[in-house]
């Protein structure tokens, strides 16, 4: 007879788990003892957010499901933020919480909160373990739902009576789910449309999205784009998807993305539309985008059809699947002459890639600033681009889009759809966990570094050398930028450094750092910020590199909420605009 | 367009499935109108048969999000027109000697059934759809109806089965 805490470790041993991310409780104890006993590695990180954002991090490095433990009640809320983050983001995740006794449950019992009624809006599926024989089939289950179709979070609530009974256990080798249909392939017939729409287009563009990453389909997107010679524009979530130094790269659109991606899709007379969800930060005005083009929409997620934009020909499939078929069919037809005929579209779309650079000013009164766009690029430079960025959320984010280039899938892990501050660094460890060979770095600002700034004792204590370069500007940018755009400049509430002595440097992260026995170094001069990148690089362990920058840079282009592409501003001259009323756009 | 829906679902029958639809509902501010569920012929299965009243656009994308949820197996929006669509209500009025002889004529007419009686009171239940059960009350309402509970609509699609629904429908 095994103990439920037991049967569970062992489920998670067959679903080829190595490593989970657990805050031990009262009610997840039991749990942690059944680890002690497994060749699992247990990561114990400082707070139950951090360990969810380590799981994602993990995830969307490896591709693998992240896995996650915490205790009932705070514990269980705390990994709130990081359940809908994935749920956002399709990150496969599966979070384990311990509950109450079972005779507790409804009770306010301590430690007790209803973490599956909590959770319902943003998991992809949740089970609460109400018998001891149904443990292993509820983790394959949860681990089956979490990575198949369009990924998300599957919550299991397991109460402490539950790990605590004992069964013989039947591990089963598949699943039953009746109402779980995960698998699309495209249709035939309409496969050959997009064909026979391609042979007619003459302004082709590629909208693709995290979908090609979720179902590995870089290889076949590039060999689709380089057979028809259409340019490609990722979402933000595409980053990777597709090399950004590919000549049929334009990077990635939507409100700060490239003036000649945003153009391109909008311009063009056929949008295939791959893995991606219409996102109102990536269309703006939806009923505007694109309207003079044809959409092609193919995605794994039926709901996702037509939800916020009627599209020509949906087709509902593995993403992969598709453009395979895609390439099957168009591997006997004759495109030779598609250089030729997109032509005109290839030179205008140069024409806007030449006009519209992504770019930014130096100061010229103050030659030492260091120019937040400046640090990405130069650690672009000395990484090769071979680096895997995180971010944090805010002005740092979209810098770290715009001016690192992506050549590689699971690259770029920022919070896209929730936008959570606080992601960086802990999603940073996970990444370095899931690949300890590669160069782990996360891109983070100020504030966001300070929501999960805990997480260096993780870093330090498990040796796990994910390093962090925080463009630190003592505010909270982005909010600081519309201020700027739709309140006059007025400061409501975003200087995060010390109000009473607004020139010190507070809080001094190289201090903090020193704390968490961790190497760390400031840099404010532009001079030293080549040396000072590389010593970050060259340090074995993690380490903090507070780079100093000014708060008066906005990150542009910008299209404003709400807005179609032909507002796009692209260059910063916030007086020739009117000091437009608050803007009821989010 | 704003349309009112009869949507049939099927459903595994364990807990947390209805929390996780009306979830779906609730968090577009739809109300539900009314709302029945009960195990099929196969226990392990309910049919859930909700009628709400929203954007036709909006309650599509529902329709496939709730299509989506793990524990259901299939959902169906029924036009009015394609679905028998029934309700049973018990109601209980005023009747003493006097109005009594008048109501059972009433309730006679309507082919609805008396099920309790008192000296001053009785309780009547009649099926129907919801036309026929609108008129049948509002009669009732001259006596002075004291209670009243009804189980919301139920649906089915009006036609010969398809082959495909019959395999279903004997699996279930």
């Amino acid at each position: 007879m095994t103990l439920g805490a037991d049967i569970l470790v062992q489920a998670l041993e067959r679903e080829g788990v190595e490593v989970v991310f657990a805050y031990p409780g009262g009610a997840s104890m039991e749990m942690h003892q059944a680890l002690t006993r497994s060749k699992i590695r247990t990561i114990l990180p400082r707070h139950e957010q951090g360990e969810v954002f380590a799981a994602e991090g993990y995830a969307r490095a490896s591709g693998k499901a992240g896995v996650c433990l915490a205790t009932s009640g705070p514990g269980a809320t705390n990994l709130v933020t990081g359940i809908a983050d994935a749920y956002m983001d399709s990150t496969p995740l599966v979070c384990i919480t311990g509950q109450v006794k079972t005779d507790y449950i409804g009770k306010m019992a301590f430690q007790e909160t209803d973490v599956l009624g909590l959770t319902l809006p943003i998991v992809k599926h949740s089970y609460l373990v109400m018998d001891v024989n149904d443990m292993a089939r509820i983790v394959k289950e949860a681990f089956h739902i979490a990575t198949t179709g369009r990924p998300g979070p599957v919550l299991i609530d397991i109460p402490k009576n539950i790990q605590q009974a004992r069964t013989q256990p039947v591990f089963p080798t598949s699943v039953d789910l009746p109402g779980y249909r995960p698998f699309h392939k495209a249709d035939p017939v309409a496969i050959q449309e997009v064909v026979g729409l391609i042979s007619k287009s003459k302004r082709p563009m590629i909208y693709c999205g995290g979908g090609v990453i979720s179902s590995n389909a870089s290889q076949e997107l590039l060999k689709f784009a380089e057979k028809t010679q259409i340019p490609v524009a990722t979402t933000i979530m595409g980053c990777g998807g597709f090399p950004e130094n590919h000549p049929l790269s334009l990077k990635w659109l939507g409100m700060h993305g490239t003036v000649y991606a945003n153009y391109a899709v909008n311009e063009a007379d056929l949008l295939l539309a791959i893995g991606v969800r219409f996102d109102d930060r990536v269309t703006g005005k939806v009923d505007k985008f694109a309207e003079h083009g044809t959409i092609v929409h193919i995605d794994i997620d039926p709901a996702e059809i037509g939800k916020n934009k009627p599209v020509a020909l949906p087709i509902l499939s593995d993403v992969k699947y598709a453009l395979q078929k895609l390439n099957e069919v168009l591997a006997s037809t004759d495109t030779k002459d598609h250089r030729a005929r997109f032509a005109d579209w290839h030179r205008q779309v140069e024409q806007w890639r030449k006009k519209y650079p992504l770019a930014w000013k130096e100061n010229p009164r103050d030659p030492e600033e260091i120019q937040p766009q400046a640090a990405i690029r130069m650690l672009y430079e000395l990484t090769k681009g071979e680096a895997i960025i995180t971010t944090g959320v805010g002005q740092h984010q979209m810098w770290a889009g715009q001016f690192y280039d992506f050549k590689d899938p699971r690259t770029f892990l920022t919070s896209a759809g929730l936008g959570s501050m606080g992601f960086g660094y802990p999603a940073a460890l996970g990444a370095k966990v899931a690949c300890p060979h590669r160069e782990v770095v996360d891109i983070d600002g100020d504030g966001s570094f300070l929501m999960n700034i805990q997480e260096l004792a993780t870093a330090y204590v498990e040796g796990i050398a994910a390093k962090a370069m925080v463009l630190n500007n003592r505010h909270l940018g982005m909010v600081v930028q519309w201020e700027d755009l739709m309140y006059k400049g007025n400061r409501a509430h975003t200087f995060l450094a010390d109000p009473k002595h607004p020139d010190a440097e507070y809080p001094d992260l190289v201090q903090v750092a020193k704390g968490f026995r961790l190497p760390a170094r400031k840099v404010s001069k532009k001079s030293e910020l080549r040396e000072a990148i590389q010593e970050m690089l060259d340090c074995k362990t993690a380490f903090v590199l507070d780079v100093r920058v000014p708060y008066t840079e906005h990150v542009l282009p910008m299209i404003p909420a709400g807005t179609s592409y032909k507002e796009i501003i692209i260059d910063r001259a916030p007086a020739n605009r009117p000091a437009s009323a608050p803007s009821d756009e989010l | 367009m704003q349309h009112r829906h009869t949507l049939s679902i099927l459903v595994e029958n364990k807990f947390g499935v209805l929390a996780r639809i009306a979830g779906l509902f609730s968090g577009r501010g739809f109300n539900i109108d009314s709302l029945n569920v009960a195990p099929t012929k196969n226990p392990t299965f309910s049919r859930m048969t909700v009628v709400v009243k929203g954007d036709d656009r909006v309650l599509e994308q529902l329709t496939r999000q709730l299509d989506k949820l793990i524990n259901v197996i299939e959902v169906e929006d029924f036009h009015p027109d394609e679905a028998v669509e029934r309700e049973l209500v018990l109601v209980k009025i005023k009747a003493d000697s006097k109005t009594r002889s008048e109501a059972m004529q009433i309730v006679d007419i309507f082919r609805a059934k008396i099920v309790d009686i008192h000296e001053a009171s009785m309780l009547v239940e009649t099926t129907g759809n919801p036309r026929k059960l609108e008129a049948f009350l509002d009669l009732m309402n001259k006596f002075g109806i004291l209670d009243m509970t009804r189980t919301g609509l139920v649906a089915m699609k009006r036609g010969q089965h398809n082959e495909k629904l019959k395999m279903k429908n004997e699996k279930l």
